[in-house]
């Protein structure tokens, strides 16, 4: 038994049909928690009440990242391996990716006007982040554009692979543009301490709770797609019968 | 590839072909600007390198939507795919006879867009040599988006918005050659970068582009 | 070695079979005629045959770049010159004889004309020229008798079996007869793919999930 039996449809129905209901408690009761433990926290001496935002910030721009980068395997697998499960998944990633870069873009700028005094600069990762929304909406617009699902599939892989290429390119040509205002990463290993454990521990449990959620809604997105798919098979048929 | 690339510069000089609408887009560009920003020398200067860029690049996808479009309607693209040539040399030579007919006459003519947004003349060479150096990765990066979306109906639009961000590292990196160029700093660092950039471009694109040409073949 | 062999060939269009299990072999000198109504793919079958699609099942056996393939698009630039046309493929294929193609399908006349300014007929005449210049034995032909005359037709067949004189080879799907007595008939009728079967690899996206 590999882990690729998972990439059978009816395998993959049916493990995440009981997976499901686990899956969106813990998101549920993960994010609910991080984020109310979070905003219990003391004001911070420096950033006063502001900081509390950091609870939905931070998982949110972490997710955005690392979405695309769960999209850019899923389309390396379903290049190579042909695994329908994998385009699909890749595509029901890609909103949840869009929408999570746009509540860290959101979050940022009502984070910002107070703290920086104002919505919107041009900070290397403010611009990285708008740049990656763009290739989210580029990506999601392929796949709605191309009718033929087996094309949509193979054109948006190829789009993945570059624009992946392209917007780590992007990050590092933003950097040499512009030395920003934003502060360096929340979390650090390197860095040691930066954040109290006041604030640590909630933050974790918020990210774990966004992660939660993304996965639960990743397996909700494809779920319909497969079943989309099986219904449009189904009709295909029907039709030529 | 050599009888591809020449029956393409000549479609585009022939009737219809749109030989020098890039340039023609450019002047209009470089004309309104000033309308909208106003005439000083003080506000034209400092933004002439920035404007001078975003130009080339829309100049430069103002023609890409044809590039493979044209091909594939009239049935020559199956009749190249079908052709000793591979896909990846046709690919390249599209993307050369763009370059040609686009971005060569922009680099050649981006001087006189200067004067006209009031480019100081020590950044004139700086201008030409970014716009040398990075013209060639926007043909080609056009010629994948082209592939990418070469089958469909409403395929302009949809182009511009999957070129455009893989645009941002060659913009970046040419406006800042130039702006460096005006304040009188060293250039060698973003140029190298952008040449740099051009160069993985033109060595890697081709292959994505044939491979999404291939897809929509099909 | 017979020029081109099929053997249980799938092919599919739409995510869905046309047809299946079609098997036949093509040597040089001959000419295969397909048949079928409309939709059944035998324009997909071509497709495969040229390289342009994947077939969802069996083999197909030739040389490389051996075929030539002309179907409803003649691949010709409006503003180009019917020789220049011809001229760009020929040196694309690494082929000649433009003046022998252009006499073949009677447009020795035409040769200077912008293929703009030819008549539907006219402009299927060149593409069907082009098919002289590719110097390539396999010609696969997807209905190439599409707006000619009686007597335009007769000499594409006329040049046909100049080709298969030359041990050169044909593969058409048309429907009406072109008068080539060595040519061979193949109905596609009965390998249409039947609903239901259970394909031993999905041939389409939406399949994959039924």
């Amino acid at each position: 038994m590999s882990i690729w039996k998972y990439a059978n449809p009816a395998q993959f129905m049916r493990t995440t049909d009981g997976l499901l209901p686990w899956l969106v408690g813990a998101a549920a009761i993960c994010c609910t928690a991080g984020v109310v433990w979070g905003f219990l926290t003391p004001d911070d001496f420096r950033q006063g009440s502001t900081v509390k935002i950091v609870f939905l910030h931070v998982p949110a721009a972490m997710m955005a990242i690392n979405i695309w980068v769960m999209m850019l395997i899923a389309s390396l697998i379903w290049i190579i391996r042909r695994h329908h499960v994998s385009a699909l998944a890749a595509k029901a990633a890609a909103p949840i990716g869009a929408v999570m870069t746009l509540i860290a873009l959101a979050t940022g700028a009502i984070w910002g006007q107070p703290m920086w005094g104002t919505w919107w600069e041009w900070d290397p990762r403010l611009t990285s982040f708008l740049i990656l929304f763009l290739f989210y909406v580029g990506y999601i617009a392929l796949w709605s554009a191309v009718e033929d699902p087996d094309s949509a599939a193979d054109l948006t892989g190829v789009l993945c692979l570059v624009g992946s290429v392209f917007a780590l390119l992007s990050r590092y040509a933003v950097l040499f543009w512009n030395q920003g205002l934003h502060q360096g990463a929340s979390l650090s290993v390197q860095s040691g301490e930066r954040m109290s454990h006041v604030y640590r521990y909630p933050l974790y449990l918020a990210m774990l709770g966004f992660f939660l959620l993304f996965l639960a809604l990743l397996l909700i997105r494809t779920r319909t797609e497969i079943r989309r798919r099986r219904l449009a098979a189904l009709q295909a048929r029907e039709m030529r019968a | 590839m050599i009888a591809l690339l020449l029956r393409d510069l000549r479609l585009a000089t022939r009737a219809g072909g749109g030989f020098g609408l890039g340039v023609a887009f450019f002047l209009i560009l470089s004309a309104l600007v000033p309308f909208g920003v106003g005439p000083d020398r003080a506000t034209l200067a400092p933004v002439a390198p920035g404007i001078l860029w975003v130009g080339a690049l829309l100049a430069c996808l103002l023609s890409l939507d044809r590039l493979f479009a044209l091909d594939h309607e009239d049935g020559s693209l199956d009749l190249l795919a079908t052709a000793p040539l591979p896909l990846e040399g046709t690919v390249a030579i599209k993307a050369l006879a763009h370059w040609i007919t686009t971005g060569l006459p922009l680099v050649l003519a981006a001087p006189l867009f200067g004067v006209l947004l009031q480019l100081p003349g020590q950044a004139m060479p700086w201008l030409v040599v970014s716009l040398a150096v990075g013209t060639p990765a926007l043909s080609m990066l056009g010629a994948f988006g082209a592939a990418l979306t070469v089958g469909l109906r409403r395929g302009g639009l949809l182009l511009s918005l999957l070129v455009l961000p893989l645009y941002i590292p060659t913009l970046i990196f040419g406006a800042e050659i130039t702006r460096r160029g005006a304040e009188g700093q060293a250039t060698a660092t973003p140029l190298l970068f952008l040449a740099g950039i051009t160069l993985g471009v033109l060595a890697l694109i081709p292959w994505a582009a044939a491979a999404a040409l291939r897809v929509n073949l099909r | 070695m017979s020029l081109l062999s099929v053997h249980d060939l799938a092919v599919a269009r739409g995510g869905l079979r046309t047809v299946e299990g079609v098997t036949f072999a093509l040597e040089a000198g001959q000419a295969l005629i397909l048949r079928g109504p409309n939709g059944l793919g035998k324009t997909t079958l071509l497709r495969a045959v040229a390289g342009l699609q994947a077939p969802v099942a069996g083999r197909i056996e030739m040389r490389e770049d051996t075929v030539a393939y002309a179907a409803h698009a003649d691949g010709l630039k409006p503003a180009l010159t019917a020789s220049e046309n011809l001229a760009f493929w020929a040196q694309v294929f690494g082929g000649g004889g433009i003046d022998r193609a252009l006499a073949a399908m009677d447009l020795t006349a035409l040769a200077h004309r912008p293929a703009a300014a030819l008549s539907a007929g006219q402009k299927r005449r060149l593409g069907l020229a082009r098919l002289m210049v590719t110097a390539r034995p396999i010609w696969v032909l997807d209905e190439p008798t599409v707006s000619l005359d009686t007597a335009s037709v007769g000499r594409f067949a006329q040049m046909l079996a100049g080709h298969m004189a030359q041990g050169g080879a044909a593969l058409i799907a048309t429907h009406i007869d072109l008068g080539l007595p060595q040519a061979r008939v193949l109905d596609l009728t009965p390998y249409r793919a039947r609903p239901g079967t259970r394909a031993t690899r999905p041939s389409g996206f939406n399949e994959a999930f039924a």
